[in-house]
This record gives structure tokens, C-alpha cells and sequence, in this order.
């Protein structure tokens, strides 16, 4: 190896450092795990815990600006380390929320903490990927792990039911995507992002990279689960454990949405015109499905998956507005909405009852009675995916409705909020239930320590948002501006 | 003081709330804690607004109190300030809610400290409504108040409260997003959501009549004006007594106000040119609400339509865009805000002993409640606009005002006050006259000092202002001459844009 390529070598290595870390301390803790066992689980999990936040710290500290590495197929760039940092917030908080609930349940095994681990390394891929064989192989990394997690719980019937459901339409789409990848590569001659918008900018869109595109785009929507590629959600947030269905609405949510705004504006930047159509007909489509399919209800798992199609919704209105500052809609969007949705599946979290996990809505009867504090808590969480100010849901929907008006699409905005006035018959219901039913059996034992702490920290977060909002737009917006040099 | 007077009127309530919180502990001592913690908070509010009121100098156009600082970045900030039309506003909010907290002493049994806390943060947000002078931060607490009044209701409302609840929660909410859709759109074209800059650009034609349509939205279901004031009757009837209040003394001035500090003076020219229809709309809830209210069975359903149609004469003195009609508008608000706040009382007086509010189960109180049948008295001829009542100036200045803008509207109108008359003193008729041959009343006890305290003060402002109403005017006159000139001065300027004669 020469002098140039060892110092090119290195500035990779360097750019990657966050994932590399990852990998290998996942690789060091499965093995930890395997020689020690089951009984080790704890520690594994606190382990993978100190690993995600030393990486959160890595990605803080390393780089500035827009680094390219390994040839221009990984990106690491203001937009993938905020990113990154949200995705790592909604792995710690699944890791954190599992240590009571898999001893309750008796699945106490050292593979969850590693599965999500590994996951959350497919997902930082996914983020910095500027090359769809690098996104591709993140995407399956994120996916194969998320598919186990699915089904962790594997003598329940439900889980197993989830998972072989998500791996079978997960594939489907997988496949989707590769081959729109695959045409995308056949028409432009390359599979380099910034190599494709070349392409796309000078010779137009033929017929054959728009169906790429096409496909591309619905494989990505599959992994949103914005309508009409939403079949899977309901049933894999039911069945899955209550942990793995947060990580799923929190941090896999994210990875994804950022990964669609990088195809988006990144290769298929020139392209607007194409997907102009099909970002505002996903956005209509999940935020009245959304809002419409989960009035009826009864199992508040399969609430909080209407209830994150419908968000997917609102946060794609921020993709249709196709300006910097819809971008920076969408992020500060995703940020609240990992807030709003961690909070509210911890409070799904306390809900057991005879050593079980109970999923009702009606179990939550009269809960001000019982246990206030939770029941305002959930109360403030629901009321904020209403998105009633000053709760942080309003400011989510804020800024992306305010860059879609910025472009000109009333339409849009308007459809936005007749859907989340829908969508507040739902969450009301919940409240209703809580605070003006009367109070049913009450539920086992309070949360631990650690996930109230989780809890005070996301409804802090939700409630005093509107003191200081500052912080998070300007580095929202700094994020944003990256995607558009 | 000044500096931070605004703030602190607006946030103290908030401290109640936390020593509330902090300080009460379970039980019944927990309970009268916090009662006294909510009575304290609250007077110590409406000190505040008093001083305002004294440091306020009423002569000075323009906003007073101001406080601005970087809030959202860009040109959003948290900007708080008073004119001459917010501020009695401000008072009216701070004078009910020491009442409310009275009238609910004993008659909120259950869940005692949580119906002060809401009431103490539903404080906050209304006083914050009035002060706003930035659109976002206006809409912030226009919608924040959703929260508590919904809890309240659901809580703390009766039979079936549920329904009632949900129906004003998103009838409202419905309303306000089509406001925020049109907030949004200013912000875009005017580049600023300041209130004071916002009332001095000129929005062109077209959008103005789509942005007047959307505020519309809003503020019609908060009014709430003819044909979506039904989620009104049915909020009334099942809040609890403190809650009815506040819905009809203030909630319900949010809309009133909305018109005269939004679409008034940024859609001028919207406002002149849809004000046939707000007449027609207010001719028709002054004379349809007024006979729909005749043939009420349930007390607070009766004041509930009752307070529809006043809200009509609101409407009607806005848009005729006269000095008259415009203070007429302000004072019937300020009245309507003591005589249907103080309406709700008296029922909620009988309600507590009685458990009912069915016309038919009352007659003949007078013989047992003498106290009662007098303070009910006033509040009936304020209702219906005897002269001598603050009822009958507000009602008067707006009739006049249309009469000049519009005759047919005013004709129609006055006939309203036909109405009101048969209906309240039918009211009074049926529940104080007549004979006390209903077994369950043999035994009802007059008013005790609690609640003659609670209503005393509203029976002599509505008396005092009904015979000296300058003190509202000499407050409200700048306030009003300016903003009446501003719409004045941008009408004219689109005019001789239209004309094309620039001189």
C-alpha cells in the first residue's frame, strides 16, 4: 500500500469510526455473552448500553463538516450525525426498557441487547450511505436483526406471528428495493448518489430509472410504513415484545425517514417532479388512514401503529415541501415524535397485571384514580400527538406544515390538519378512558427506576420544549442545510 | 415592575399551581390547602391586573407594558403587551376567577386540588390570550386552553359529560387548525407574526377574503355565532358550575375579541365586504337562538342559548366598523361577561341543593329564598337589557351602530330584545314565582355568605357599570378610535388603488 492510499486509508477508517466501534464492540459483548450466558444478560445490556453512548460521543467528536469516505460511497455529514444521535437516543431508550420487562416476562437472554445493537450499526449505515450498495447493506443489517427481534418472544404465538410476518413483507420489500436499485444502476450507469444525480441533472428521466425510482420509493415506504405499504405495522407492533415495538417506532422509524431524505434529496434531488407525486400521495394516504383506521381500536399497541403511520404522514408533508427548511421540518419532527412515542410505550410498559402484560385500551379505566402521575403523564404525551401547544407534537407539526404553506402546497396542509383533528378523536378516547371512566383493576407495581426516569425525561422534553426551542432548530437546521450543498 | 408586569399577571397563576403541587398533601387538609392556595393565587392575580389597570395610561394609542424577546428564532418572539381593548380583558379574567374558585368551595367534592390546578393553569393561558402580540404565541394559549376546559368538563361535568366534552374539544380544534393553516400563510407573506406590524400590512384582496374565512372558522365556533354555537349548549349544560362560567364569561370573549384585534384590522377589506353576511348570521342567532331558548326545559341550556344570541349583538356592533357599534360590541362582551357569569351562578346556587336544573322542579323560591330571588332579579332585567344594567348600554351601542351600517340588521335585531325580555322573565317567573307546592323545595335554605360574597361584587359592577359606563370607555375609547382609523385609513387606500385616482 502506498503513502497517498495508507493516508486515504486512514481518513476512511477515520470518517467510520462510530460504526467500527459499534461493530466490534457488538462482536466483543456476543462473545462476552456466549461464553458467560444468560445470567450475564445484565451486564451485557448495560454494556451495549456504555457502547452506544461512547459511540453517541464518538459521532459528536469526530469530523466536522462533510466528510466523503471509501470512495464516495459513505457519507458522514451534519445531516447523518444528527441523525445518528437520534437513532442512538431510541437504542439506548429500547435497551433501557427491556431490562425489567424481559425479566418480568422471563426472556431474559444476552442476545436482545446485541440484536439491537446490531441493528442499530445497520441503521448508522443506512444513515451514512451514499451508495446503494451501502445502503442496501445496512438496510438488511437493520432489518435481519429487527426481524429476530420481531419474534424474541418465541413461545408466543403473537411474536412468532410478527416476526415471520415482518421478515415475509420485509423481504418482499427488500426486494422491491433492490431491484428499483438495480434498474436505477442499469439507466444511470453507476451506484453512486452524487455519480446518479450527475446523471439525472444532464440526461433527464428515462422511463426506466423512473421505475427505479418508483420502486426504490415504495421499498423505502415499506420501512416508514406509510400507507399503502403499512399492512405489516399493526400486527408486528401487537405481537412484538413492548421494548422491541418502541425501538421499532422510535429508532427504526428515524433511520428510515432519514435514509428516504437522503435518497430523496441526495441521487434523486434533479428528479422532483417524479416524486413529488408519490412523497404527497403516501403523505395524504397515511395521514387519514392513520388517523381514520385507528379509531377503532381496541389494543393500544395497535393504536400507537396507526397513530405512527398517521406521524409518518405529517412528517412526509415536510419531504413534499422539498425546500431546506421542509427538511429541517422533518428532523425537528422525528426528534419530538421519538420523544412523544418513547414516553408513551413506557407507559404501555407499566401496564401488567397477574404477571402479564395487559394491552387494552379499557385497562387504563379511571388509571387518574389509581396512579395520577402516570395517568397525567400519559395524558400530556397523548395531548402532544394531538399536537396541542405548547406541547412539543404542536411544534413538530409546525415547522412542516410551515414549509409546505412556504411552497405553496395548501392543499396538503390543510388535508394535514383536518386529518390530526380526526386523529384527535383517538387519542382523546384514551384520555377519556383514564380520567373520566371509572377505575378498573389496578396494575401490578409502578415502573422501575430507570424507565420512570426515561419517562420524566420525555415528558420534560415534550412540555418545556416551547421554553428553549432554539438549540434543536439550529441544529435542525444546520443538519438540513447539509443535504442541500 | 412594568417591565415584567405582564409576564408575571400572565405566569402567576402557574406558581398557585406548583404550590399546589408541592405543599398539599392528601386527604381533606390536602384538599382545603389547596383551596385556599387557588383563592390566594387568584386574587393575588387580580391585584396584579389592577395595578395594570391603575399604571395604564389610557390616553396613549398604541401597546403599553411591552415585553419582547427571541423566542421560535426568526421574527417569531415572545412579545406581550395591552391596549385599551385586551386589557379589560385582562381584569374581566382576573375578576371571575376568584369567584369561580369561591363558587366551587364546597360543591367540588371529588378530586378537589386537581379542579384548582386546572383552573389556575386554565387562568394562565386565558390572561395569556389577551396579552399576546405575536399570532404564534396568541395561538399557543388560544389553543392550550382546550386542555384544561376539556379535563374540566369531562371531570368534573355531569351525565353527559363525555359527549359534551369531546363535541367542544374538537369542534374547537377544528376551527383553530383552519386559523393556523391561515396564521402560517401570513407569516409567509408579511414575513412577521408580530400583531402590531401585522395590523399595519396591507394583505392584498383576494388573500385577505380566504384568511377572514379561516379566523372565521375559529373564532365563529368559539363565539360562537349561528350555525356552530351547538357544541355551546351542550358544554354549558354538563361543565360544573365554576366551569360554566369561564366558558361563558370569558372562553367565549376570545372569539368576540379575535374579530375586533385580527380581522378587523387585517382584512379590512374582507371585513366590509363579508359584513352583509356576519349581519345576517347575527340577525339570525340574536332571533333564532332567542326562541330556541324559550323552549327550554334545563335552566342552563336556556342561559346557554340566551348567551348565543348576545353574542349575536357582538358580531353585529363589530361589523358595522362604527365607534359606536365597535365600544357597544367591547361593553356588551365586559356585561355579558359578569351578567351570564353571574347567571350561571345563581344556578349553580340551586343546582347545589337541588341536584337538578329542570325548570319544572323549581317555583315559588321566592317564599324561601328572598336574598336569591333579588340577586337573580338583577341579573335577569341585565339580561334582558333594562335600562340601568350594564346589559342594556352594550346592547344599545351595538344596536345603534348597526342601525347606521345597516337598518334592516338593526330592525331585525331589536326584536331580539323582545325576545330576551319574554324569555328571562319567563325564566324568573317560572323558577321564583308562584306557589311553593313542591315538597322538595319545603326545606331549600337562602344564599349563605359564601355565595352572596361570590355574587355581590358581580351585582354591583353590573349595577355601576349600567349607570356610569365610563370608566369601559375611558379605557377601551383610544384603543378603539385607533384601530377603527387604521381600518379606515387602509380602506381608503385600497379604494383609490381600485379607482386607480392616486393623488
Amino acid at each position: 500500500m502506498s503513502a497517498v492510499d495508507m493516508i486515504q486509508f486512514n481518513a476512511d477508517v477515520m470518517a467510520s469510526t462510530p460504526e467500527i466501534a459499534l461493530g466490534c464492540g457488538a462482536m466483543a459483548l456476543l462473545l462476552g455473552g456466549v461464553f458467560a450466558g444468560d445470567k450475564w444478560s445484565g451486564l451485557v445490556t448495560w454494556g451495549c448500553v456504555a457502547l452506544l453512548c461512547g459511540v453517541a460521543a464518538l459521532v459528536l467528536t469526530t469530523g466536522e463538516g462533510r466528510v466523503l469516505a471509501f470512495g464516495g460511497t459513505f457519507i458522514v455529514d451534519p445531516f447523518a450525525r444528527f441523525a445518528k444521535l437520534v437513532v442512538l437516543a431510541g437504542s439506548v431508550n429500547a435497551m433501557l426498557m427491556s431490562l425489567d420487562y424481559l425479566r418480568d416476562e422471563k426472556l431474559t437472554r444476552f442476545e436482545y441487547p446485541v440484536l439491537v445493537t446490531l441493528a442499530t450499526l445497520g441503521m448508522l449505515t443506512m444513515i451514512s450511505a451514499n451508495d446503494l450498495i451501502v445502503l442496501y447493506v445496512g438496510l438488511e443489517l437493520q432489518s435481519l436483526a429487527l426481524y429476530v427481534l420481531a419474534s424474541f418472544a418465541r413461545d408466543n404465538a403473537r411474536s412468532s406471528e410478527a416476526g415471520l410476518k415482518y421478515f415475509v413483507l420485509g423481504a418482499l420489500s427488500s426486494g422491491m428495493l433492490l431491484y428499483g436499485a438495480s434498474l436505477v444502476y442499469g439507466f444511470s450507469g453507476t451506484t453512486n448518489f452524487a455519480g446518479i444525480a450527475q446523471v439525472i441533472t444532464q440526461s433527464g428521466v428515462p422511463l426506466g430509472l423512473m421505475i427505479g425510482i418508483v420502486f426504490v420509493l415504495a421499498g423505502l415506504a415499506f420501512k416508514v410504513s406509510a400507507v399503502p405499504f403499512h399492512m405489516w405495522t399493526p400486527d408486528v407492533y401487537e405481537g412484538s415484545p413492548t421494548p422491541v415495538t418502541a425501538f421499532f417506532a422510535a429508532a427504526a422509524k428515524v433511520a428510515a425517514m432519514a435514509l428516504f431524505l437522503r435518497v430523496v434529496f441526495g441521487p434523486f434531488a434533479a428528479a422532483e417532479k417524479e416524486w413529488f407525486q408519490i412523497v404527497t400521495f403516501l403523505s395524504i394516504a397515511s395521514m387519514l388512514w392513520g388517523a381514520l383506521a385507528a379509531i377503532g381500536q381496541t389494543n393500544i399497541k395497535r393504536l400507537m401503529a396507526y397513530s405512527s403511520i398517521g406521524h409518518m404522514g405529517y412528517a412526509l408533508i415536510g419531504f413534499a415541501a422539498g425546500t431546506q427548511s421542509g427538511v429541517q421540518g422533518v428532523l425537528i419532527y422525528l426528534v419530538i415524535y421519538l420523544a412523544m412515542t418513547v414516553g408513551t410505550f413506557l407507559c404501555i410498559l407499566m401496564m401488567r397485571r397477574d404477571g402479564k402484560a395487559v394491552e387494552d385500551i379499557a385497562d387504563l379505566s379511571g388509571l387518574s384514580r389509581r396512579d395520577p402521575t402516570t395517568a397525567y403523564l400519559l395524558a400530556i404525551l397523548m395531548f402532544s400527538l394531538i399536537g396541542i401547544p405548547p406541547l412539543a407534537g404542536f411544534w413538530g407539526k409546525w415547522f412542516v406544515f410551515l414549509a409546505a404553506i412556504q411552497s405553496g402546497l395548501y392543499f396538503l396542509a390543510v388535508i394535514g390538519f383536518v386529518a390530526s383533528v380526526v386523529g384527535a378523536f383517538y387519542y382523546l378516547r384514551i384520555i377519556k378512558v383514564m380520567f373520566f371512566d371509572e377505575p378498573a383493576l389496578p396494575f401490578e407495581k409502578s415502573l422501575g427506576n430507570v424507565n420512570s426516569a426515561l419517562l420524566a425525561a420525555s415528558c420534560a422534553f415534550v412540555v418545556f420544549f416551547v421554553v428553549m426551542p432554539a438549540p434543536l432548530i439550529e441544529a435542525a437546521s444546520a443538519a438540513a442545510k447539509s443535504l442541500f450543498p | 415592575m412594568s417591565g415584567v408586569l405582564l409576564s408575571a399577571t400572565t405566569f402567576f397563576p402557574l406558581v398557585g399551581v406548583v404550590l399546589t403541587i408541592l405543599m398539599a398533601g392528601k386527604g381533606e387538609a390536602g384538599d382545603a390547602l389547596a383551596r385556599r392556595i387557588a383563592l390566594f393565587t387568584t386574587l393575588v392575580t387580580f391585584g396584579l391586573t389592577l395595578y395594570a389597570w391603575a399604571a395604564f395610561d389610557a390616553a396613549k394609542p398604541g401597546f403599553q407594558f411591552e415585553e419582547s424577546y427571541n423566542w421560535l428564532g426568526g421574527t417569531i418572539r415572545y412579545h406581550l403587551g395591552v391596549d385599551g381593548i385586551s386589557l379589560p380583558f385582562v381584569i374581566l379574567t382576573a375578576f371571575l376567577m376568584p369567584l369561580c374558585i369561591l363558587a366551587s368551595w364546597t360543591s367540588i367534592e371529588k378530586r378537589v386540588q386537581e379542579f384548582m390546578i386546572a383552573f389556575l393553569v386554565l387562568e394562565s393561558l386565558m390572561i395569556g390570550v389577551f396579552v399576546s402580540l405575536d399570532l404564534v404565541l396568541f395561538y399557543l394559549f388560544f389553543e392550550a386552553g382546550l386542555i384544561p376546559m376539556f379535563l374540566i368538563i369531562g371531570i368534573w361535568g355531569g351525565p353527559r359529560r363525555v359527549y359534551a366534552s369531546f363535541k367542544f374539544f374538537l369542534y374547537t380544534l377544528l376551527g383553530s387548525v383552519l386559523m393556523l393553516v391561515a396564521v402560517m400563510a401570513m407569516y409567509v407573506t408579511a414575513g412577521t407574526t408580530d400583531i402590531p406590524a401585522l395590523m399595519a400590512y396591507e394583505f392584498p384582496k383576494d388573500m385577505q377574503y380566504w384568511l377572514f374565512w379561516a379566523f372565521l372558522a375559529s373564532f365563529a365556533v368559539k363565539l360562537p355565532m349561528w350555525p356552530v354555537h351547538t357544541w355551546l349548549p351542550d358544554a354549558h349544560v354538563e361543565a360544573p358550575t365554576a366551569g360554566s362560567v369561564i366558558l361563558a364569561g370569558i372562553l367565549l370573549k376570545m372569539g368576540g375579541y379575535g374579530f375586533l384585534r385580527f380581522s378587523l384590522p387585517m382584512f379590512p377589506d374582507a371585513s366590509l365586504y363579508f359584513a352583509p353576511l356576519m349581519f345576517a348570521l347575527s340577525v339570525i342567532a340574536i332571533i333564532y337562538t332567542s326562541l330556541v331558548a324559550l323552549m327550554q326545559e334545563d335552566i342552563k341550556k336556556l342561559i346557554a342559548y340566551s348567551s348565543v344570541a348576545h353574542m349575536g349583538f357582538v358580531t353585529l356592533g363589530l361589523f358595522s366598523l362604527n365607534r359606536q357599534g365597535v365600544d357597544g360590541a367591547v361593553v356588551q362582551m365586559i356585561s355579558h361577561g359578569f351578567v351570564s357569569a353571574a347567571l350561571f351562578l345563581c344556578v349553580g346556587v340551586i343546582y347545589d341543593r337541588m341536584h337538578t336544573r329542570e325548570i319544572k322542579a323549581y317555583g315559588g323560591l321566592v317564599n324561601r329564598m328572598p336574598i336569591y330571588a333579588a340577586v337573580f332579579m338583577v341579573f335577569t332585567m341585565a339580561n334582558v337589557g333594562l335600562p340601568g344594567t350594564s346589559g342594556f348600554v352594550g346592547e344599545f351601542l351595538s344596536l345603534v351602530g348597526a342601525f347606521k351600517a345597516n337598518t334592516w340588521a338593526a330592525i331585525f335585531a331589536t326584536t331580539g330584545v323582545i325576545l330576551s325580555a319574554a324569555y328571562a322573565l319567563w325564566l324568573y317567573r317560572r323558577v321564583v314565582y308562584g306557589e311553593m307546592d313542591k315538597k322538595s323545595l319545603a326545606n331549600i335554605e337562602d344564599m349563605n355568605l359564601r355565595e352572596i360574597i361570590v355574587l355581590l361584587p358581580l351585582v354591583v359592577a353590573t349595577l355601576f357599570f349600567g349607570f356610569y359606563p365610563k370608566p369601559i370607555f375611558d379605557m377601551t375609547g383610544t384603543a378603539v378610535v385607533s384601530t377603527l382609523d387604521g381600518i379606515n385609513t387602509k380602506l381608503q387606500t385600497a379604494e383609490t388603488a381600485s379607482t386607480g385616482t392616486v393623488p
